[in-house]
């Protein structure tokens, strides 16, 4: 009698234990009441602690503001640090529910790694960063050099199509993260450190001199960097890619952090403005949030021009000018589609 | 018990399964192999489920195509062209690498500081006590990724070398050169020849056994093996004409060129992975010599046997029934050790199939399991070759 009620024990965990993961990530979030988010295991810029030991940054500021648009509270977060290597594995079983770390969207990972990207928060390109002392100047000189390249990335791609193409040869030194990099490099156990273009600016800003370290002119390759979720739940995939629109358009529109509470309760709205911030409409209920959320995400983390600015731009010691990542109507390529 | 009872057996009740005892223990074995099966079923079947609701199959295909990444340590012809299988090689020959150089060389060092530890001399067993004790309650882990640092951070790097002249050895932040011996026409028959010796070394010694059994005279063998070993050789060496000559590292652009290149990665496994099993290996030595009466010793000397005799004709070989097991199990553990290589980029097999091809293209189940298979495969190799030496030298019961 025991064996056979062990066995059916048995079987019912076994059906219980495979019940899908997919199309309720919004109800699970929700009943969570927290949001999983993947972020860098630390690139200043991107995601780093600030004093308080808070996670601030430009990819950080997507979750807060995912966060503020279901919750209407950003600080609602649980974040899980990933290298290169371990993101999407987090992703696919569930222990992250929106990845949001430099990551470039490929067709293997959009088709293969059966994710979804829901948009660009950041458009960028492979370079290279040398001591200065070494007196190389462009990429090309780089023959028989030893390099550092983060694991599990599409840098390593990159970089081994590149050498080859040029017919140049180099030691690649396998590395898990930025940090790891970063002391290699100094110690000048490698020559070169190859990553997207942003992420040398990023640890170029953090060196002691970063003028005694140059980033090559060569961008070898194309590196569209957006926040990814899994394959299969449009529905949560639609509330991320919205989030991220939501931030372009209110910058598009002149909405900010500071006008934003003001613009709601204004009387002659830009139509538009009007169905962002939920006065108008209700858009709010067709992806599952409260009618405010897009007003709750700006009041929190601001628009996309002011996260870039306060992260990225240049009055932060990173530097970084808008370039591509101009609103389409200051000469770069971000546009999002109309919120109607 | 060996009586024989004359009574027919009573006929098969269904409860007998559980109360007879001739039955009772397989029916026993049978239930739990049923149960096992179940679970493992389960797990079989749960994985499966939960691969699909993913939207993901079961394929081996990506193996065929092509890596598209760079491997810097490589015994083969590798390029980023080559398949994922042909990586998965690159790392599975650098793990089959690692593995030899640190058995032996764990070895070397285990039999030595087990030896020296139960020196007379004070000094020097306290000194091997401190190393045995320091490296065994410090995780391996650590050893390797302070070896790596200390080498990262203390050599210089091969830019400071510009303009310096090197030498037939190297050191940089990025590893250690060494001179490569370079054959040129008839350096061939120089290495025959010597391979040659030792096969002609290892008859002599056998016949020279089979002699002293005979007449009990000894031949003084080390002066013998070493002109067999020897003589030859260097003669062929010269009359070739030195057709085998050094080639040394040579500062060649950002790096060294020329000479054998042991990486910075390699070179801080191999003595982490040596100098913590090493410890390990120095206890089982010393409990194997130990385990030994001190009373044989005395009847070797009462026989009239040096002590180093003694130790090699009469300890040693009864040492060895006691420390070939373990032994085995520290082999094992430096092989599985060596997937901590990940720490410090050395590319081996958990670096290669289960590192990058696993993440570029996404196939974790897949890679995880071959990945499995070939630890298990080589673990199950190492018991097997150390199992047929371990009868060998066990002692045979009559
Ligand atoms: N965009 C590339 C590379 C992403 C990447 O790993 N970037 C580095 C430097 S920009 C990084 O974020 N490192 C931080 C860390 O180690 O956590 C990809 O998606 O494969």
């Amino acid at each position: 009698m025991k064996l056979i009620k062990l066995a059916t024990v048995a079987a019912v965990a076994g059906v219980c234990a495979t019940t899908g993961v997919q199309a309720q990530t919004l109800a699970q979030t929700k009943e969570a009441g927290h949001l999983k988010c993947g972020i860098n295991t630390g690139l200043v810029g991107f995601a780093f602690t600030d004093d308080q030991g808070n996670w601030q940054g430009f990819d950080v500021a997507l979750c807060k503001a995912v966060a503020a648009a279901i919750f209407g509270d950003p600080g609602a977060v649980e974040y899980t640090s990933l290298t290169g290597k371990t993101r999407f594995t987090a992703l696919a079983s569930g222990e992250v529910d929106l990845l949001s770390r430099n990551t470039t969207w490929t067709l293997t990972r959009d088709v293969d790694l059966k994710l979804t990207f829901v948009g660009v928060n950041y458009y960028d390109g492979q370079g290279f960063m040398v001591p200065k002392a070494l007196g190389v100047t462009s990429a090309l000189e780089l023959d028989g050099a030893t390099v550092c390249i983060q694991t599990g990335t599409t840098t390593e791609l990159n970089l081994a199509d590149y050498f080859r193409a040029n017919n140049m040869s180099y030691e690649p030194v396998p590395i898990e993260t930025n940090a790891e990099a970063q002391q290699k490099y100094l110690a000048d156990a490698c020559d070169v450190y190859t990553t997207d273009a942003s992420g040398l600016a990023a640890t170029r800003a953090s060196f002691e001199d970063p003028s005694a370290h140059m980033i090559l002119p060569e961008i070898i390759s194309k590196e569209p960097l957006g926040p990814v979720v899994r394959q299969g739940d449009d529905e949560w995939a639609d509330i991320n890619r919205w989030v991220l629109n939501a931030l372009l358009i209110a910058e598009e529109k002149g909405v900010t952090k500071a006008n934003v509470k003001d613009m709601a309760s204004s009387s002659d709205l830009d139509p538009e403005v009007a169905r962002l911030l939920g006065v108008e409409g209700d858009y709010g209920s067709m992806l599952g949030l409260p009618k405010d959320w897009a007003a709750n995400v700006i009041a929190a983390v601001g628009n996309y021009g002011e996260v870039f600015d306060e992260y990225l731009g240049p009055d932060t010691p990173i530097g970084l000018e808008r370039g591509l990542n101009a609103l389409y109507t200051d000469g770069g390529i971000q546009y999002a589609p109309p919120f109607r | 018990m060996s009586v024989a009872t004359g009574a027919p057996p009573p006929t098969f009740r269904i409860d007998m399964l559980w109360r007879d005892e001739r039955y009772r223990s397989g029916f026993i074995q049978a239930i739990a192999m049923i149960i096992l099966m179940l679970g493992v079923a389960w797990l079989v079947n749960n994985t499966i489920e939960n691969l699909s609701a993913l939207g993901k199959d079961f394929d081996f295909g990506f193996l065929w195509q092509s890596a598209q990444y760079d491997i810097n340590q490589r015994l083969i012809e590798y390029n980023n062209q080559d398949t994922n299988a042909r990586a998965a090689l690159v790392g599975i020959l650098n793990t089959l690498l690692i593995a030899v150089m640190g058995c032996v060389s764990a070895t070397f060092l285990g039999v030595v500081a087990g030896v020296l530890r139960l020196s007379k001399n004070w000094l020097i067993a306290r000194l091997m006590t401190v190393y045995v004790e320091t490296f065994r309650n410090v995780p391996v882990l650590i050893w390797i990724l302070l070896v790596a640092a200390v080498v990262n951070e203390s050599l210089p790097s091969p830019r400071a070398f510009r303009g310096v002249d090197t030498g037939a050895f190297v050191a940089t932040n990025r590893g250690f050169y060494i001179p490569a011996p370079i054959l040129d026409a008839g350096g061939g028959i120089v290495v025959g020849i010597f391979l040659a010796s030792i096969v002609a070394l290892i008859i002599v010694r056998r016949w020279a056994r089979k002699r002293q059994d005979a007449t009990g005279e000894q031949l003084p063998l080390f002066w013998i093996g070493l002109g067999i070993l020897l003589v030859p050789a260097v003669l062929a060496y010269f009359v070739l004409g030195m057709p085998i000559r050094l080639e040394y590292p040579e500062l060649k652009g950002f790096n060294f060129g020329g000479g054998i290149y042991m990486r910075d990665s390699l070179v801080a496994l191999w003595l982490a992975l040596s100098l913590y099993t090493g410890a390990f290996i120095s206890e089982i030595v010393r409990a194997g010599i130990l385990s030994v009466s001190h009373g044989q010793t005395e009847a070797a000397a009462a026989l009239g046997l040096r002590p180093n005799r003694a130790m090699r004709l009469i300890i040693l070989p009864q040492a060895l029934r006691v420390i070939v097991p373990p032994l085995i199990s520290q082999y094992l553990n430096l092989t599985k050790n060596s997937s901590l290589a990940i720490a410090v980029g050395y590319m081996d097999a958990t670096g290669t199939l289960g590192g990058i091809t696993l993440n570029q293209t996404g196939r974790e189940m897949e890679c995880i399991l071959l990945l499995m298979g070939f630890y298990l495969i080589v673990s199950l190799f190492i018991s097997t070759v150390m199992n047929i030496y371990n009868s060998r030298v066990k002692l045979v019961e009559r």
